[in-house]
């Protein structure tokens, strides 16, 4: 392997990092800016103009923050349960592409770490990693509602997953691969949202759901569980946990995006190289926007039609999506 | 089946249309330190002891509002006014007045028992204390600044002018 190819995967790499890390100082700030219009406030505006320095003075406050550890918890895996939860959603962003390819210095450098040819598998798997940091923090937290916080987010996951991943077989049936930037490229002429409108809705609501957003945010209920898994997080642990939610809602967005809207392309026309990771933030911050915008309306599900809603009807929709896109394929020809 | 019992899509995306018409609306905010909502006209704040056009105190150490203040907050303690130095008009002022605003309910009747009018409940609601000394407001701290065209107390005046404690007053317009 030439040494230029390990420097360029490593800047790659610094700048996914990277995005994850901005992508929740400011995702932080952009959802209270969003709910505070939706609430008719202005929001926050008091650190730098317009409140731009908000998430720093956040950061900066939850470091000075005592690090606790309650008495009975299980330290090693109290400790190690953030890392598990921010892990796998840095790391889903090494197969979204943000872009075909650019030349620079007469060297084609490609706008993703890598194109593997089961890329949704991987974005399936690596999801789901996500709920063992839940459990894990519930579970050594030693605390009732920490413990039932991890337990539901356990219970929602292993319901909701099954039409997440239900619902990213219509793309790949379309497109016969499983490639996530074959799945774009196939996408110039038209969007697989208008053909496959039922799994993108499929994959939006489970997406919420899987990433423990309102109206699904079940495992972190504040008026039941006060805070569900990370009741007894404090300073950067709780940080951690924070940001691993923001980086999800980024990466759910990103998938949807790169899925369901055409990724980092524009439909009909060809625009330049460059342009296309904007073009790709763009849909970011709109699917984003989505979110916030559910949260802001929607109240949160009773635990029971939660379950009942992601088996009785997600699953069923989901199949009955599958099973329809393939006959439709199979009569094409 | 029984869910949903009453959402339906359209629900929904009308809940939806309503949030997002409400992001256009004007915030209701208003910027508190800078921006300062104007109080009603019986607002009860922080009390004062008025003066009258010409300086003298309007406080006669009555302690009448001692009396009727239902938390024990006020303090009044009074002296004898003489000509050479002449504090309220009538015979006695107050020479020391407390009020412990810890204590304080902000009820009025200080306001309502008060004679002279002296003391005044005012729109100033910005109370912060470090101490609890600090919630103690004396006299000197309640008495307003001397008018214009007033002099400070104590005055030193012409004999028999000021012999009435209780001035002549209007009924309360407000």
């Amino acid at each position: 392997m030439e040494p230029a190819l390990i420097i360029e995967w490593i800047i790659k790499s610094v700048i996914i990092l990277l995005i994850g890390v901005i992508g929740t100082f400011y995702g932080t700030l952009f959802e209270r800016k969003v709910l505070a219009r939706i609430q008719v406030r202005i929001g926050p505006n008091r650190a730098g103009p317009a409140g731009i320095f908000q998430p720093v003075a956040d950061g900066i406050k939850l470091i000075f923050k005592e690090e606790l550890i309650p008495a009975q918890a299980d330290k090693l895996m109290f400790i190690l349960a953030p890392i598990i939860t921010v892990l796998p959603a840095l790391i889903i962003w090494a197969v979204i592409p943000w872009g075909s390819q650019i030349v620079i210095a007469g060297r084609e450098i490609k706008l993703y770490l890598a194109d593997v040819n089961i890329g949704v598998l991987y974005l399936t798997a690596v999801a789901s990693i996500a709920v063992y940091g839940i459990v894990i923090a519930g579970w050594s937290s030693n605390n009732k509602y920490a413990l039932l916080g991890g337990l539901r987010s356990s219970a929602q996951m292993v319901s909701y997953e099954l039409a997440l991943g239900l619902s990213l077989i219509g793309p790949i049936m379309l497109t016969g691969s499983m490639s996530l930037v074959d799945i774009v490229e196939a996408q110039s002429k038209v969007w697989y949202v208008i053909p496959q409108f039922v799994a993108f809705i499929i994959f939006i609501i489970t997406g919420l759901a899987e990433i423990n957003r309102s109206p699904f945010d079940m495992p972190e209920a504040e008026q039941e569980l006060t805070a569900g898994y990370h009741a007894e997080y404090s300073g950067m642990k709780y940080a951690l946990f924070m940001m691993a939610e923001y980086i999800k809602m980024i990466v759910i967005s990103a998938i949807a995006a790169t899925l369901f809207l055409g990724g980092y392309r524009l439909p009909f026309i060809d625009i330049p190289a460059f342009l296309e990771p904007l073009v790709f933030f763009i849909k970011i911050l709109i699917l984003l926007y989505s979110i916030v915008w559910v949260r802001a309306t929607f109240p949160r599900f009773r635990y029971d039609r939660l379950m009942a809603f992601g088996w009785k009807i997600l699953l069923p929709l989901s199949l009955a999506n599958v099973f329809v896109t393939a006959i439709i394929l199979v009569l094409k020809g | 089946m029984a869910f949903p019992e009453r959402a339906n899509a359209h629900e929904l995306i009308k809940g939806l249309w309503i949030t997002f018409k409400s992001m256009f609306e004007k915030p209701v905010t208003i910027q508190y330190p800078e921006v300062k909502r104007p109080v009603k006209a019986r607002f009860r704040g922080r009390h004062v002891l008025n003066r009258y056009e010409n300086g003298l105190e309007k406080c006669i150490g009555c302690a009448l509002c001692a009396a009727a203040c239902p938390a024990n907050a006020i303090f009044v303690e009074a002296s004898e006014n003489t000509d050479d130095e002449r504090y309220a008009p009538g015979e006695r002022y107050a020479s020391t007045y407390e009020i412990n605003l810890l204590r304080c309910i902000y009820c009025g009747f200080c306001e309502d028992s008060c004679p002279t009018e002296a003391i005044t409940l005012e729109d100033n609601y910005e109370l912060s204390f470090d101490s609890r000394f600090g919630a103690i407001y004396t006299k000197e701290r309640l008495l307003v600044p001397v008018p214009e065209n007033g002099k400070p107390t104590p005055q030193a005046v012409q004999p028999g002018i000021f012999t009435r404690s209780v001035p002549v007053m209007a009924d309360p317009v407000d």
